[in-house]
């Protein structure tokens, strides 16, 4: 499950800095870069806040 | 009753204000490397990286001026603070009272407090500039002093609210909130960046650097700015955190650190937040500023026609908006929060450490609200730059006397934590050299027309000297013997 929870993370991650990228390399929209980067933003704070740091708050 | 348990469980919260911190709560490299980037890559990153293209830096007097800057700063966390941190496992506070004596300790944690206070303030106020955006709240500008709108209020409130809490939750929720949201929150400022760059002419990393210095850092000011050169760069970004790191506030994060080597941890802070995001916010308030450009004319050449009342406004909500939409916005809130927490931590420690019956909890609610308030003028977030600068230079000699105190002492045969030692409640060494480095700093600033930036390094070496020269005298007055080490 935590595996997968990170798959999910790192792939909201890719999301996010891919667009800018594409944007600047003249092959997406401003506009379209937007709503990829939410999405990305959106995936990464559902699941991140599952594993990272975990260990610390059971024991804390 | 559920109010009571939440209030027993925030009064079982044990933060070791008062003794050092214990074996089996210290932290490996990765909470620090979390907090350190969370902490640096701020929102205020979105109003100082603006400030230098206004100011005409030109782009190599940037990128060098930050690169020396932040491997200063990075040193004096590692060498200065950290060893020091976690010889002692003690706060910054309780170190000094045993060096200071709790009368003057309280007069500097005062002073502490307040400056965290309106530091944080600060960063309240920027993540504020993007929770109105949704809500079409009119954004205070420049040269607005006083609350631009009911609405600006409302906005400050609700993030300080937020913030507040976090903060009086302790230093493990401050330090998993930042490791959650460092990752995403870099990528955001990058992603910003480069988002807009084709709007300025770049379509390949080939281009950047011509353009960089055609239309971002174009070494140009509009009239009555002054100009920055490489050498305020790398003082501003050296002495950005002075207070942090040379002022030895730091001991009170890095008291938690396994190895003194976690100090090192500071570059992920300072080169991605000082440096990549720095830039990254300068273009973003390029591509606004290039549109006043009247055709025909170079940035550089239309620049000194205008005065600076002309130039438009840094607000860091509009201008992450702009670059990569709502996650923008969300950033420059979490990047408010990330720095804003442990700041309202620093000071609710300062000022409880003034009043240790009461709990720090209780402390750092006060504090957090007063923030808040402070947070409604906008002339915090415009005058940051000045007062980054200077809220360091009140703070750091004090950090000089606890260097000089804990390394050089036992070498010279003086008394370290000498008000322990005496039981004393006014170390008049401390005080006399504290007081006496900030008049020499204000009159270099007023009659020699030193600026602050430049300040930083020669009160250090005059607050040590001051100290050593004073030590001698008070400690033979009192002839006291050289003592062992304490913690």
């Amino acid at each position: 499950m935590k595996t997968f929870l990170k798959i999910l993370s790192y792939g909201g991650l890719i999301l996010t800095i891919l667009p800018p990228l594409l944007v600047l390399s003249g092959r997406m929209e401003l506009e379209t870069h937007y709503h990829w980067t939410l999405a990305g933003t959106v995936l990464w704070f559902a699941t991140a806040p599952f594993w990272i740091d975990r260990k610390k708050k059971a024991e804390g | 009753m559920k109010l009571e348990k939440f209030k027993s469980n925030l009064d079982s919260i044990e933060e070791y204000e008062s003794q050092p911190v214990p074996a089996s709560k210290l932290k490996g490299w990765k909470s620090f490397l979390g907090m350190y980037a969370g902490e640096h890559t701020a929102g205020t990153e979105f109003v100082i990286g603006p400030l230098f293209v206004v100011h005409g830096v030109t782009a190599v007097d940037l990128v060098t001026g930050l690169l020396v800057g932040n491997l200063l700063a990075v040193l004096s966390w590692a060498f200065l603070c950290a060893p020091i941190a976690t010889g002692t496992r003690l706060t910054l506070y309780n170190k000094l009272e045993k060096i200071c004596g709790r009368n003057l300790t309280r007069i500097y944690n005062l002073v502490n407090g307040i400056m965290f206070c309106f530091l944080a303030g600060s960063m309240i106020a920027v993540s504020a500039t993007a929770v109105g955006i949704p809500f079409g709240i009119e954004m205070p500008g420049l040269g607005d002093w006083f609350p631009s709108s009911v609405g600006w209020i409302v906005a400050v409130f609700a993030v300080g609210l937020v913030i507040t809490v976090v903060a009086v939750l302790g230093y493990d929720q401050i330090a998993r909130f930042s490791n959650i949201a460092a990752p995403w929150m870099i990528l955001i400022f990058f992603g910003a960046g480069l988002a807009v760059l084709p709007e300025l002419g770049v379509n390949s990393f080939a281009d950047f650097w011509r353009v960089a210095n055609e239309k971002i850092w174009v070494g140009a000011t509009a009239e009555n700015v002054s100009r920055f050169s490489f050498w305020h760069v790398m003082f501003f970004s050296w002495f950005a955190n002075m207070a942090m790191h040379i002022g030895m506030s730091d001991m009170s994060i890095l008291r938690y650190a396994k190895k003194w080597q976690h100090g090192f941890a500071s570059a992920a802070g300072v080169y991605l937040g000082h440096f990549f995001a720095w830039m990254a916010a300068g273009i973003l308030y390029a591509v606004v500023l290039v549109q006043i450009v009247p055709p025909g004319m170079t940035l550089a050449g239309y620049l000194p026609t205008i005065g600076s009342d002309q130039m438009p406004s840094v607000a860091p909500g509009p201008l992450a908006t702009y670059a990569i939409g709502i996650s923008g916005a969300l950033c420059v809130i979490v990047a408010g929060w990330t720095t804003a927490n442990p700041t309202i931590y620093r000071a609710g420690l300062a000022i409880q450490a003034m009043i240790p019956r009461v709990k720090r909890w209780k402390v750092t609610l006060a504090v957090g609200l007063f923030t808040t308030v402070a947070a409604c003028f906008p002339a915090l977030v415009m005058k940051l730059l000045d007062f980054v600068a200077l809220y360091g230079l009140i703070l750091m000699p004090m950090g000089a006397v606890i260097f000089m105190d804990y390394h050089l002492f036992p070498k010279l045969r003086l008394s370290t934590d000498y008000a322990e030692q005496q039981n004393s409640s006014f170390n008049w060494a401390a005080g006399l050299t504290w007081f006496i480095t900030l008049v020499a700093a204000v009159a270099l600033n007023i009659f020699a027309g030193v600026e602050i930036f430049f300040l930083g390094l020669p009160g250090w070496f005059l607050a040590a000297a001051l100290y050593v020269i004073f030590s001698k005298l008070l400690q033979k007055k009192s002839s006291i013997q050289p003592a062992v080490r304490t913690i």
